[in-house]
């Protein structure tokens, strides 16, 4: 499971076969996972009143799951111009974290043509983030790996919007298989390899608990921005 | 132009909307870094987020669904510890959520 050191990770990051397969192959266990989530947005976009269309191309260039199931919170129909809003600054609040994941690569990625890794990173989500974090502190150096798990991720989303719109929701009760906590359950098992020491995961227990209060005592979606925020500036602040 | 011809631009100009906020905070991050001069303090907070960014996610959605998903996740951590493989980490994680629920737990 460890990343091929085909390239050391002091030089520029290249553009690999070897990260895109890193990428691949760590989204599978994540997959029925994601069909799941893209079931459940195609079946509440056909209910909300989306044409086929419209979801498809939703899924296709919004590509986040967080967004576009809170976008049908809000979304009614006629779309008028209050709802655009609504939905922009909703997408927006729900994406704040991903602020946070861009960041955090500026120092691996920085070197690389603006022209390549800004189309790249339209492929960002949580997951393509944390198999790309693990991969880079393994010691990898292909950034591929952000297309790899991207890509496969995409195809999915795609795939399982239109499975979703057309057939409804295909697995009745996904709590039965435990498949609505999937996100938690690969996101924790991508955090134990970032163990670090009591010392390193203090911030994350800033970021939990501030998470958690944000949760009860503030309405909306702030609360993972805020969290991991306040775990980053703990980690900021702790001297080492 | 009748209501019913407006709607499809309507709710394509939603969907665009969304999707370029949505693609902006995927890149302002990145890009904003490139601004800055990464000093150690820095330095130590990008390294502080992947782990803060994991268990602010986390966190609210264990503490909602209580002890099931406690314990799928203690799981997961569990078997990452011993074994280091993502595969059997998440099938034992959704396998102990499977069990707790249909125990009733």
């Amino acid at each position: 499971m460890n990343p091929p050191h085909d390239v050391s990770p002091q030089d520029a990051p290249r553009w690999g076969l070897a990260g895109l397969k890193f990428g691949v192959t760590h989204t599978l266990g994540l997959l029925p996972g994601s069909a799941v989530f893209g079931m459940a947005f195609g079946t509440v976009a056909a209910q909300k009143g989306l044409t086929f269309a419209e979801a498809v191309t939703m899924s296709a260039f919004v590509f986040s799951g967080a967004a576009q199931l809170v976008a049908m919170e809000i979304w009614s129909n006629p779309v008028t111009v209050g709802t655009i809003l609504t939905l922009a600054a909703a997408a927006t609040v729900v994406g704040l974290r991903m602020l946070l994941m861009g960041a955090t690569l500026r120092p691996w990625l920085g070197g690389l043509p603006p022209i390549q890794i800004y189309p790249a990173l339209l492929l960002n989500t949580d997951s393509t983030w944390l198999i790309a974090t693990r991969y880079r502190e393994e010691g990898g150096n292909d950034a591929s790996v952000l297309l790899g798990a991207g890509l496969s991720l995409w195809v999915v989303w795609v795939a399982s919007t239109i499975a979703g719109y057309v057939l409804g929701n295909l697995i009745a009760n996904p709590e039965r298989y435990g498949l609505d906590l999937i996100l938690p359950i690969f996101f924790v098992a991508m955090l134990v390899p970032l163990w670090r020491g009591p010392r390193r995961a203090i911030p994350w227990a800033v970021a939990g608990a501030v998470a958690l209060a944000m949760h009860y005592f503030v309405p909306g979606y702030w609360y993972v921005f805020a969290g991991a925020l306040a775990g980053s500036l703990a980690g900021g602040f702790i001297d080492e | 132009m009748s209501e019913h011809d407006v709607l499809p631009y309507a709710s394509f100009i939603a969907i665009g909307t969304i999707a370029a906020m949505t693609y902006l905070v995927r890149v302002s991050g990145f890009w904003m870094m490139g601004q800055v001069t990464v000093t150690p303090r820095v330095r130590r907070m990008l390294d502080a987020l992947p782990g803060s960014v994991v268990a602010a996610i986390v966190l609210p959605v264990v503490a909602k669904n209580g002890l099931p998903a406690l314990l799928a996740v203690s799981a997961v951590v569990a078997v990452m510890i011993v074994r280091r493989n993502d595969f059997i980490a998440i099938a034992a994680g959704l396998a102990v959520a499977a069990l707790a629920r249909a125990a009733g737990i």
